[in-house]
């Protein structure tokens, strides 16, 4: 079977440290994958590689058998990709409405038009009303973001990521800066993404993460250390050599 | 609803100036207007796109002598120069937007700095072209349907009519989905090539679009003074017209405008009393920059606030 | 024989350009500005020079004296008006492009809008003869002080404390501040030795330039060439952006008198369509 995303002996270095140093991995098709690791052991990096930020030194990224590192971010996400950032990156000013409407605009033709005024777009707006209902955010589509709790905004910018009807989505630290509340509602939402989306995250908070997932990689200094279920993890002795001290 | 109020009132007083006021004030009006074409396209740039240029009167400079070149040396009508030099000159932003974006905030900066003083210099050097310092002179105003734009009347309503259209048809780019494509990748542009969007084409395309306003002000510029010299291209051209935007505020179209009235109608009535406009000119930069930072306009309006706050909180 | 003249006529060029470009880069590099005052400062530092050459009898000296000078201004311009726009980026070029014109309107006020020759020293008056050639003594001279100049900064970049902070503000501005270096008083020091780089270039261009209203505007895009062709941050980018254009200016002059500017954006079109950060620079401007 394809996988959804293949990741082969990609390497970064930056200066003379390796971010990425010859990580391989294969994530199935609807699979819940989690990434793993100390901090600085290039998880970040490998997003940043895959969505095309970062271009690599060597090595091939295949996004359902496609080959796409030598695709600028936006055609990655044309074909399918979309990824949510560790520090939210929201519109601030903009009202939640507006940043949905936005996200949906990304893959659609109407994006080129420089006539049109943005309200004649009213199936749009409808649609954005739509995925705000999803996470309850309806009523205040009109507010600006700023005016947003974070945890409200997490479950916005998961949300937006989601409209764009990805094949695979990268998660970077979505539990990140949030309160036990809004980590229940936050995990909620993840585990209810249709399993047509295969998903792939990276979280520090283990024991919300490890449940969500059902394969976990785990990185250091660049390099996969172990690769596995749950259980196969948290058993190997150099998950907990990796961990000593954190 | 109040907004088209706003305008409605203000388009009738514009169009109804002339018939109150005398020549100087009706070919100063017209100067405004021309300006403020230029000025609301280097907005499209500097509020809407980000993106600050200190090069933009290459797009004035290039059609005006497109204009004037194509009818004294090759003696074609102006029907037949005013899309030749539009095309041409918009073929140059073009070329000049895929060198400046290379780079983006200062090097793009620097950049369209850099490109702009070529043209300059090149205006200068290339005698047998441009006549260098002497300009070009014995130009004509066109004759749209006949109209004989030599009026000063005539030509402000000619003007005015192009202004608004030009206005309008900026309005609508702002307000477009392209237009919010363009915000969000001056806001966030890591965000938007995450949604999808080629932030780099629509850079390139609305630096195309504004460089197309600016050769469009250089035609009214050119038919205005009936003559062109190579200072039209220089970075002074370049920082008065960001001058007016910022002086009245990037955040919107409105301010452009009200900032080219600013400076247009300094420059007429304070160089008759002052020599040294280009000091006057440093000095109203620093002092805008440093005291008004978000433009004369909001800047103006908050000081007011805030000397009211303090006189009622002292009574 | 035409060749060797437009050679060291290159060479000369390529020497004062680096004199201005040189600082012009150091302050972008680390402080992130782009000074558009420079051209302004070598234009004060040239009459400067022209006025003090009345009372003082070395023209190096009249370039050191109006180098100190014009540091001195650069300082104050940024202690108090650039420090204060931090991180307005778009306001800190403003104001360097209104101080600019202040600059050259009171230049004008001072020295009269007719250009003020600045003599060749006594000394380097007479043509030199080398293998056969004559050559204009104080073009080379020029070259050699530009030399000197340029392994003075890279010692002062490379070997000394006051460099290493520099570098590191330069790679990493957060970390630096993070490691607590003084920023604050090295974002001064360093405009003070771009100013008064440009400052004293203006007097020792000035034998082969002399100083005129307009010098200003005819320097700074030079500057602006160099920088962005050799690259942001680097002495060696400098240092290769200002011999390049010195060389395709004056050959170019010679050739192609109409189109000397074209050709002489020409090589920085290149690089930049292939490298957007120069030939050297530390990052893309």
């Amino acid at each position: 079977m394809q996988a959804a995303l293949h990741v082969q002996d990609l390497r970064k270095a930056f200066g003379g440290l390796p971010a990425a140093n010859g990580v391989s991995l294969s994530v199935a098709p609807g699979e819940r994958r989690l990434i793993i690791g100390p901090n600085g052991a290039g998880k970040t990096t490998l997003f940043n590689l895959i969505t095309g930020d970062l271009v690599p030194d060597s090595g091939s990224i295949r996004l359902f058998g496609e080959e796409v590192s030598r695709l600028a971010t936006h055609r990655r996400v044309h074909k399918g990709l979309a990824r949510t950032f560790q520090i939210i990156t929201l519109f601030p000013k903009d009202s939640l409405e507006h940043n949905i409407v936005l996200s949906l605009l990304g893959l659609s033709k109407a994006r080129w038009n420089a006539f049109a005024s943005m309200r004649d777009s009213a199936a749009l707006y409808g649609d954005a009303q739509r995925i705000l209902a999803v996470v309850g955010l309806e009523h205040l589509a009109k507010r600006p973001v700023a005016e947003l709790a974070y945890g409200e905004k997490r479950r916005v910018e998961i949300a937006m990521a989601l409209a764009q009807k990805p094949r695979v989505l990268l998660l970077d630290e979505p539990l990140a800066g949030l309160s036990r509340e809004e980590r229940g509602s936050v995990r909620q939402l993840i585990g209810a993404i249709p399993r047509e989306v295969t998903v792939v995250m990276i979280e520090h908070d283990m024991d919300t993460a490890l449940d969500m997932a059902e394969r976990i990689t785990v990185l250091h200094y660049g390099c996969v250390i172990v690769e596995g279920n749950r259980a196969e993890v948290v058993a190997d002795p150099k998950t907990r050599e990796v961990y000593l001290g954190h | 609803m109040k907004k088209k109020v706003w305008i409605f009132v203000f388009l009738t007083i514009l169009i109804f100036l002339p018939l109150i006021s005398g020549e100087f004030f009706v070919n100063l009006a017209s100067q405004v207007l021309i300006f403020a074409v230029f000025a609301a396209s280097i907005n499209l740039l500097l509020g809407y796109g980000g993106l600050a240029t200190l090069g933009h009167a290459s797009y004035l400079g290039v059609a005006a002598y497109c204009s004037a070149l194509l009818s004294l040396k090759l003696g074609l009508a102006h029907w037949a120069t005013a899309p030749l030099a539009l095309a041409g000159t918009t073929a140059m932003a073009a070329l000049f937007g895929l060198i400046a974006l290379r780079a983006s905030g200062l090097g793009f900066l620097m950049l369209t700095l850099a490109l702009s003083q070529v043209l300059w210099g090149t205006a200068y050097r290339w005698v047998g072209l441009t006549d260098g310092d002497n300009g070009l002179r014995g130009l004509t105003r066109p004759a749209p349907f006949g109209i004989n734009l030599d009026d000063a009347r005539a030509f402000y309503w000619f003007t005015l009519a192009v202004c608004a259209v030009s206005i309008w048809l900026m309005a609508r780019f702002v307000d477009s989905p392209f237009g919010a494509a363009l915000k969000g990748a001056r806001d966030q542009p890591r965000r938007m090539s995450a949604l999808g969007y080629d932030v780099w084409l629509v850079r390139w395309i609305t630096f195309v679009y504004a460089g197309f306003w600016g050769a469009v002000a250089g035609l009214l510029f050119v038919y205005y003074h009936k003559y062109i010299h190579p200072i039209s291209l220089s970075l002074t051209n370049s920082a008065e017209g960001l001058l007016a935007v910022i002086a009245g505020g990037s955040g919107t179209l409105a301010g452009p405008i009200a900032g080219a009235a600013i400076v247009m109608v300094l420059k007429n009535y304070v160089s008759s009393y002052i020599e040294r406009w280009n000091m006057l000119l440093g000095f109203v930069f620093v002092l805008i920059v440093v005291f008004m930072p978000e433009g004369v306009v909001p800047g103006a309006k908050r000081i007011y606030l805030r000397c009211r706050q303090r006189f009622t909180s002292r009574t | 024989m035409q060749f060797w003249a437009q050679t060291l006529n290159s060479l000369a060029l390529g020497g004062l350009l680096f004199l201005l470009a040189a600082g012009f880069s150091l302050i972008f590099g680390l402080m992130r500005i782009a000074n558009l005052t420079h051209g302004a400062l070598f234009m004060v530092g040239a009459y400067l020079g022209a006025t003090l050459l009345k009372v003082v009898p070395s023209l190096w000296l009249a370039a050191l004296l109006s180098g100190v000078a014009v540091a001195a201004f650069g300082g104050l311009l940024e202690r108090f008006i650039l420090r204060k726009l931090g991180g307005n980026v778009l306001g800190q070029v403003l104001v360097t492009l209104g101080i600019a014109y202040i600059l050259a309107d009171l230049c004008l006020v001072v020295w009269g809008g007719d250009p003020i020759p600045i003599p060749t020293p006594p000394l380097l008056q007479q043509p030199l003869r080398v293998a056969g050639f004559m050559f204009p003594a104080y073009r080379l001279a020029v070259v050699v002080v530009a030399l000197a100049a340029a392994i003075g900064l890279f010692f002062l970049i490379e070997k000394t404390r006051l460099g290493a902070m520099i570098r590191a503000g330069v790679d990493d501005m957060e970390m630096a501040r993070a490691v607590g270096i003084p920023v604050s008083r090295l974002f001064t020091v360093v405009f003070c030795l771009g100013a008064g780089l440009a400052g004293a270039g203006g007097v020792i261009g000035g034998p082969i330039l002399s100083a005129y209203p307009g010098l200003d505007a005819d320097m700074l895009p030079l500057a602006l060439i160099v920088v962005i062709l050799g690259g942001v941050g680097s002495l060696v980018g400098a240092f290769a952006g200002s011999f390049i254009t010195g060389f395709v200016y004056t050959f170019g002059v010679a050739l192609f008198p109409q189109l000397a500017y074209v050709v002489l954006f020409l090589p920085m079109i290149v690089v930049i369509a292939f490298r957007p950060r120069g030939l050297f620079g530390k990052f893309p401007a």
